[in-house]
């Protein structure tokens, strides 16, 4: 049920690597610090196939799946 | 007891790991190698330990730490030069790294497209009206990234000769006095050139980093032309050897680059490809700072770990039959960035560069092929970071 996820970014740990946003485009982007971020009405995944993608691509584990 | 297997050596073929290490893939996912110097290290060699313990802040990059897996002379040699980044630990490295990340995200590549294709485009003309045969490092694969880092930062682009070659001896000696005689011309130059841009300001990153972090303090001098030394290098060296290599590659599966000419859309998962394919970065070098369970095995406090990318990226467990070129394939998984902190910060840089550089020089010579033959063509030594140091090529 995709209304049951939600995205958290630990920004504190983000490194800017951009590897969200280049994996899950429609999800994620990145703000004017280069740091990870969810684009807005995407806090649910969107139900994008390329989510989970998104968080094993993260090299330093900045991104989570609640309700997953 | 086996023989140990001594780290790093030549590769056979430019774009297989040496098959020397083949020992290494059938004991992942790590083993202990012989550094030149006798010393005995770790090495890892399976993807998700790769992953596990490249995240593992328990291991250091510094170099000046007794445990740090010296591969090579030279690097020895400069055990107690400062680095910026790659030799730094967080918190000092995330401070950095927060300074640059700005200039290197997605957005940013996007915008930097047009002048990419634009250097591409006038340096593919050049070779045309040149005319076959080309030596297409000199020609084309170091120059594209040498402009564009050069627009980056600020760095004009009359000095390449300069910095290229001293690049060139800071790699890769021979002598351990010529990395430090080169790192020293380097400094010294970009010190120079901060310097200049003080006075007289231009349109760069390290006209940026002037403004905002020198000027108020947050960076000293030394660590902004330890900086600026690291981008400039990174920034030109690595892209050019995975164009050097990558376009050797193509032209060695005439198949897949028929496949690619086909359908340019393959270009962005061609590139992933490429990148876990040749894995020209290979060798990520730390030491371990505590005690470290890892499969089974506890890395001691002090050890050396050396992460072998082209072992790594062609493990069959995440990549099924690995030593295949294949386009279709998921590869976006590879180290060949490396992971964790330190993950390549020009990353998408470089994927622009490669997916711009290598569409344009197919599409405007259709009849590109070696200009001798492949295996008499030389590559780059093991100690070294992996490419053509030629790549003679004609048309038409």
């Amino acid at each position: 049920m995709r209304g049951d996820i939600s995205i958290d970014i630990d920004k504190d740990i983000c490194i800017g690597a951009g590897q969200c946003a280049l994996t899950a485009p429609k999800v994620f982007t990145q703000d004017d610090d280069g740091l990870s971020e969810v684009l807005p009405g995407r806090a649910d995944g969107g139900g994008d196939p390329l989510l989970r993608e998104a968080v094993r691509a993260c090299p330093v584990g900045a991104i989570h799946l609640n309700g997953d | 007891m086996t023989e140990q297997i001594t780290f790093p050596q030549d590769r056979t073929c430019p774009y297989h790991p040496p098959t020397a290490y083949e020992p290494l893939a059938q004991s992942r996912p790590l083993s202990r190698i012989t550094l030149y110097d006798g010393r005995e290290v770790w090495i890892v060699t399976g993807h998700a330990a790769a992953r596990e313990l490249l995240v593992d802040q328990r291991l250091s990059t510094r170099r000046d730490r007794d445990g740090f897996p010296m591969t090579n002379a030279r690097l020895a040699g400069v055990r107690d030069r400062r680095a910026a980044l790659l030799g730094v630990d967080d918190p000092e490295h995330n401070t950095q790294r927060r300074m640059l990340i700005p200039s290197f995200t997605l957005k940013r590549t996007v915008a930097l497209r047009p002048r990419i294709q634009e250097t591409v485009d006038r340096l593919l003309d050049a070779m045309e009206a040149q005319g076959p045969p080309a030596e297409l490092v000199s020609a084309f694969a170091l120059p594209v990234p040498s402009m564009v880092i050069c627009a980056l930062l600020g760095v004009p682009y009359a000095d390449h000769d300069f910095f290229e070659n001293q690049s060139r001896r800071l790699l890769r000696g021979p002598e351990v006095a010529d990395v430090l005689d080169a790192r020293d011309q380097l400094e010294a130059y970009l010190d120079e050139l901060i310097d200049r841009k003080q006075k007289d300001p231009g349109e760069g990153l390290l006209d940026e980093l002037i403004h905002d972090q020198l000027r108020d303090g947050r960076v000293d001098r030394a660590e902004l032309v330890s900086l600026a030394l690291i981008l400039l290098i990174a920034g030109h060296e690595t892209t050019a050897n995975m164009i050097s290599l990558g376009t050797f590659t193509l032209l060695r599966h005439p198949e897949q680059l028929t496949q690619l000419r086909a359908d340019p859309a393959l270009m962005p998962t061609a590139v992933e490809e490429l990148l876990r394919f040749l894995s020209i970065a290979d060798g990520l070098l730390r030491s371990a700072t505590e005690d470290i369970d890892i499969a089974g095995t506890t890395i001691r406090a002090g050890e050396g770990v050396v992460f072998a990318t082209s072992v790594i990226n062609r493990d069959g467990g995440t990549f099924p039959e690995p030593d295949a070129l294949d386009w279709h394939r998921s590869a976006r998984h590879h180290v060949a960035f490396g992971f964790g902190i330190h993950q390549c910060l020009g990353q998408n840089l470089a994927r622009a560069e490669m997916e711009i550089a290598l569409n344009a020089l197919f599409a405007r010579f259709p009849g590109l092929r070696l200009a001798a033959p492949a295996e008499e063509i030389p590559f780059k030594p093991g100690d070294t970071i992996q490419g053509m140091l030629e790549l003679p090529v004609t048309w038409g």
